[in-house]
Parts: structure tokens; C-alpha cells; sequence
């Protein structure tokens, strides 16, 4: 099967002021990933805060230039269009946002919001279709059509995040990068948002890049996994598979930190915990990024950096498995 | 723990008035409304709002409807006190001061409004320029604008009333060349902090171009600290206006700004003091009400600055 996105060692680094006469400095946000999402499939991003998840989703559609490596989507190289084909790029290819309270414009009605990419995009001809399809976005998101002159500011997180789905939808499009979409929202309504994004998944067959640093949510919603650490991917698996049996000793760290439901469960577990801070993304470990915390650092980690490959049936970039 | 079985009894079905809880009461109100709303709680602010539309209306009227023209000379009136014919006496040469000061009022108020009107455009198509493109294009804009600001005021609208000749084009020119750089700095700033946020990157992945970015999204939102500098700058205006003319640089006589009028009136200051009192207590007033308006603004854009 193709993939509808591809992702082919993939950097974005951005620059960091340094002194006049000082070696130009990067910040490694993204280093070298690659991985694919099939059609209908929901791929979730896994790690830490600062382990340039963000940045790897907003590199696919294109709010930030990727500095090296490139993007294939339906089949096409998308990192470096322009003009009329990165405005069909982006009919296609969406974003959700992680923060409800920020990703509306607090000036417009819901009405305008949901109606902006049909504007920009010349969806439907009238102004009239235009309201018939914003109040049916709003219905699909389970809000009330006449909810349609009210503004942001009139409702709570979890429907300002249906009206951001519903913005998004207003386009059809095949692929939706949801940057950590429950993130800031109470836990019931987290269940909800999640729950209208696989209703919204089946109805449409839209592919979905999660991320988040929930891992019980991802794990819940995503067909397969990745997580990742200090800008690279360090595993890859099905969702099920990278639960049940972690290879990367980073991804059992992580892991064995999902709180467990059970009182007496939690105390008696054991937590492989991870030693220290996440190094700088300015000053990246040599060889493997992980091994100035991995418990089982050997020798030639300092040496070479580990590829991805095929272990089992997933994919894992540790030299324990060399 | 002991286990609780989950049985279909420990249950209940919502009733219908809560199945209604997605219904908004309120009534939906613009971002326009709820600031007039909180500026009509401001007593000082409304008083210097009714006191403006007063002297506009005045100073619109005034001058159509009066017997007298503003430069009428009345050799055998000079120096009248005030009058049921002079509301406010006459001058040295036998013209209505009335007449002259609503005449002034609007030299006055209309170079108070229209800088800050031709400012407010200015700054936001520049200010909104360099803090959305930035980098380089940033860079370059904003160093003319602190050169520009290096130069006096005074010195620049000297210049150019020397070059235009004393007329109200030429101090609107004047007046315009450096106030509209605050608001630039101002706009560039609150456009720069815009930016990034996530409705902005929204509206990017949406497709959007720059200018409707830029206008529909950035510009809109720093409305609150923009429409605030405007009700500031236009004091600012009148009161310079007044300066020049005052100082005999601004509008000259036969035509009549506050400014020139309470500098006709120095020179009988000992004779007829009354006539002094008029302009002067005209620019007060007026700079006292716009402080007014302008206070209210922003305590109506920005409830949470006090």
C-alpha cells in the first residue's frame, strides 16, 4: 500500500544567535527522521516536552522550512512547493492545534472562523452555501448550528477545539496533523475530542499524525507508534505491539511512567526511571542521544548513532539490537 | 478496595433541562460593544465626550448660521465686553471672538483628527509591515524610524512650514512626519507578539495570504492598544497645533487657530484680559475632555490595566 505522507530523513534545525565572530549554532529541534502514514491510518508521536514533536508536525505543513530532507505526500515532494500547488497542498493536508484558548481569532464569530477556509479557498460560491455548510460543521463537531454568530470567547476548551475541528473540516481534507488536541483540556472532555476525531476518521478516511504525551490516549487512538527523543525517532511499532513489548530502553522509561488506575497496581510496579534532565538540543549527545540516560549505554553508543531497523516487527534505533 | 459492581439502577436519566446545557443565554455581544459598555461607566469620560460633540457641533454651526464672518473687521466695536450680539466681546479690530473661536475649533479639532487619523494609517501599514515580514525588512524599517526619531519635532515642523508655506496642509504635514512613528513601534511590537500564536499559524495552514494575516488577524487584534494611542495622540496634536501657532509659526491671522487667538489676546493682556481667557479656556477644556475620553478608552480596551 502507498503511503499518503512520507517522511524522509527530515531535519529542521533553526539557528541561534551567537556572537559576531562565534561558529553559527543550531538548535537540533528535528534530526534526521523519517517515517510514513498510510491512508486512513492514525500515526501517534510520542515523548517528552521539548523532543521537537511540535516542530516535526508543523515541518509537514509547512509553518516552518525543513532544513534538510524531504516530504512526499500522495506521491509528490512537498518540501519545497510553492504558489498554487502548496494551496492545494494545504486543502489537503490540515493541522489541529493544542491550545483551544489561542488557535481562534478572538475578533471573529464562529460563523467567520469555520467560513475562512472556504473564502480563502473559493470552496462554494454564495455566501448563503457557505453558512448552510459552516451550520453542518458545527453539527457534525456536535455543536448547535445556531451557534454560528456567537464568538470564541462565548464557550468552554472543549468546544472551542470542536470548532477548530470543524475549521479544519471545512476543507475535506486527506491528513490532519493534530498537535496535542486534549493536551488542554479536562480528562472527560479529552474522551470526547477523541472520540469525534475517530468518528470524524471513519466517516471520512482522513489520515491523522497524533501527537501528544498522553500515552494512554495515543495508544488508544493510533494504529501505530512512534516515539521520539531529542529530535529523532528512536522506535516505531504497531500501537499494541510497542505497548505490550517496548524495545528502546527510552520507550520502556517511558512507559512504565503511565500512571496505572489501581492503587495497589501503582505502589508495587516497578518504574524504570530515567536518570537526569533531557540534554540541550543545542548540544546533542554524540553516537545515540539517549545514552547520557540509558541505563544500558554501551561503549559504541558514544560512538555511532543507530539507524532504525526492522527488530521483530517493529522498528528501533538501539545498539542493543545490533 | 473492595470492587463496586456497576449496576443499571446506580444510574439516571438526564432530565430534559439538562440536556440543554450547550444553550448560551447570554447574548452575544462584539468585542466593540463590551468596551462601550465599560466606557459608559466612566462619568469623567462620557462628560468629555458630550463636551466634544458640544464644541463640534458648535464649531460646525457657529460659523454658517452667525451674523458676523471671522475676519470681519468692525473698526467702530473694537474691545467689547461680552454681549447678547458678542456672546464672548470682540477684539482689537472689531471681530465676533465667538465667531473665531468655533472658527479655531475646527482648525483645531479637524488638524487634531486628521493627524491622528493619517498617523493611525501610516503606523499600521508600516509597523504591521516590519513586525509580520521581519528579519532583514524589519531591520531596515525600523532603523529609518530611529533616525527620523533623532531629528526634533519642532525642527522638522519648522522645516516643513517654511518649505509648504503656514497653512493647515502644511502643519498637518509637519505633525504627521514624526508622530506617526510611535504608532509604528507600536503596531510592529504588538504584531511581533501576534504572530506566533496559534490562530495566526492557523490561519497560515489554512492558506491564508499574508495581507489577510496580516489585516484579518494580527491588525484586529491589537485594536485595543491602537484605538488607545489614537484617543492620545490626538491632544497631542492640537496641543502642538496651538504651540506654533501661538509662537506665530502655525496658522496666521487673518485666519484664526486657538493657538493664534490667545496670541492676539497677549498683547492686550493688561487692557482687556477677558479676551485671553476664551482660547485658553477653550484648548483647556478640550485637552481636559480628550484626557478624559482617551483615559476611558483605555481602561475600556484593557480591563485589566488600572
Amino acid at each position: 500500500m502507498e503511503p499518503i505522507l512520507k517522511v524522509e530523513n527530515l531535519k529542521t534545525f533553526f539557528p541561534v544567535a551567537t556572537s559576531m565572530f562565534g561558529k553559527k549554532k543550531y538548535l537540533k529541534a528535528v534530526n534526521d527522521v523519517s517515517f510514513e502514514v498510510f491512508e486512513n491510518e492514525t500515526f501517534g508521536l510520542v515523548g517528552e516536552s521539548g523532543c521537537g514533536k511540535s516542530t516535526l508536525g508543523r515541518t509537514i505543513v509547512k509553518i516552518y522550512e525543513p532544513t534538510d530532507g524531504k516530504v512526499w505526500f500522495e506521491g509528490k515532494d512537498v518540501s519545497t512547493i510553492k504558489g498554487d500547488e502548496l494551496k492545494k497542498f494545504r486543502k489537503d493536508a490540515q493541522m489541529i492545534f493544542q491550545d483551544p484558548y489561542a488557535s481562534l481569532n478572538s475578533r471573529m464569530t464562529v460563523g467567520e472562523i469555520i467560513r475562512e477556509p472556504m473564502d480563502i479557498h473559493d470552496l462554494y460560491p454564495t455566501s448563503k452555501e457557505k453558512d448552510e455548510k459552516a451550520s453542518e460543521l458545527l453539527e457534525i463537531v456536535g455543536l448547535k448550528p445556531d451557534h454560528i454568530r456567537r464568538y470564541p470567547h462565548e464557550f468552554s476548551g472543549g468546544q472551542r477545539q470542536r470548532i477548530s475541528i470543524a475549521r479544519t473540516l471545512a476543507l475535506n481534507p486527506k491528513f490532519i496533523v493534530c498537535d496535542e488536541p486534549i493536551s488542554a483540556l479536562d480528562v472527560s472532555i479529552q474522551a470526547q475530542i477523541i472520540n469525534l476525531l475517530e468518528k470524524i476518521q471513519e466517516e471520512r478516511n482522513i489520515s491523522y499524525l497524533f501527537i501528544a504525551h498522553d500515552l494512554g490516549a495515543v495508544k488508544h487512538i493510533s494504529d501505530r507508534i512512534g516515539a521520539m527523543y531529542l529530535g529523532s525517532l528512536v522506535e516505531v511499532g504497531e500501537s499494541n505491539e510497542l505497548y505490550r513489548n517496548p524495545l528502546h530502553p527510552y520507550t520502556r522509561a517511558l512507559l512504565s511512567a503511565i500512571p496505572i488506575p489501581d492503587p495497589h497496581l501503582m505502589r508495587n510496579r516497578e518504574i524504570a526511571a530515567i536518570d537526569g534532565e533531557i540534554p540541550s538540543p543545542l548540544n546533542v549527545p554524540s553516537g545515540c542521544a539517549f545514552r547520557t540516560r540509558c541505563p544500558m549505554a554501551m561503549e559504541v553508543c558514544a560512538k555511532d548513532t543507530p539507524k532504525l531497523r526492522k527488530v521483530g516487527n517493529s522498528q528501533v534505533a538501539c545498539h542493543l539490537y545490533d | 478496595m473492595e470492587d463496586i459492581k456497576l449496576t443499571a439502577d446506580l444510574f439516571e436519566p438526564l432530565s430534559e433541562e439538562e440536556k440543554n446545557s450547550e444553550f448560551i443565554a447570554a447574548k452575544s455581544k462584539t468585542y466593540l460593544q463590551d468596551a462601550w459598555g465599560r466606557f459608559k461607566k466612566n462619568k469623567l469620560a462620557l462628560a468629555g465626550l458630550a463636551f466634544l460633540i458640544v464644541m463640534t457641533v458648535l464649531a460646525i454651526t457657529v460659523p454658517m448660521f452667525s451674523p458676523f464672518e471671522y475676519d470681519l473687521m468692525d473698526l467702530t466695536s473694537v474691545n467689547l465686553m461680552p454681549s447678547l450680539l458678542h456672546p464672548m466681546g470682540t477684539d482689537k479690530f472689531g471681530r465676533d471672538i465667538f465667531v473665531r473661536i468655533m472658527y479655531g475649533a475646527r482648525i483645531s479639532l479637524s488638524v487634531g483628527f486628521a493627524s491622528a487619523f493619517i498617523c493611525l494609517f501610516i503606523g499600521i501599514v508600516y509597523g504591521g509591515i516590519a513586525g509580520y515580514v521581519g528579519g532583514k525588512v524589519d531591520m531596515v524599517l525600523m532603523r529609518i524610524v530611529d533616525i527620523i526619531y533623532s531629528i526634533p519635532t519642532l525642527l522638522i515642523v519648522i522645516l516643513i512650514m517654511l518649505i509648504f508655506g503656514s497653512n493647515i496642509v502644511s502643519i498637518l504635514i509637519g505633525l504627521c512626519a514624526t508622530a506617526w512613528m510611535g504608532m509604528a513601534r507600536l503596531v510592529r511590537a504588538q504584531v511581533l507578539s501576534l504572530k506566533e500564536q496559534e490562530f495566526a499559524l492557523a490561519a497560515y495552514v489554512l492558506g491564508a495570504s499574508k495581507m489577510r494575516i496580516l489585516f484579518k488577524h494580527l491588525i484586529i487584534n491589537c485594536m485595543g492598544p491602537i484605538i488607545v494611542n489614537v484617543t492620545l495622540m490626538v491632544p497631542s496634536a492640537i496641543f502642538t497645533e496651538a504651540f506654533l501657532s501661538f509662537v506665530g509659526i502655525g496658522i496666521s491671522a487673518p485666519a484664526a487657530s486657538w493657538g493664534t487667538l490667545a496670541n492676539e489676546a497677549r498683547s492686550l493682556i493688561e487692557s482687556h484680559p477677558i479676551q485671553i481667557i476664551w482660547p485658553v479656556a477653550s484648548i483647556c477644556l478640550t485637552m481636559l475632555s480628550l484626557n478624559f475620553i482617551g483615559d476611558g478608552v483605555s481602561d475600556a480596551f484593557d480591563p485589566k490595566k488600572k
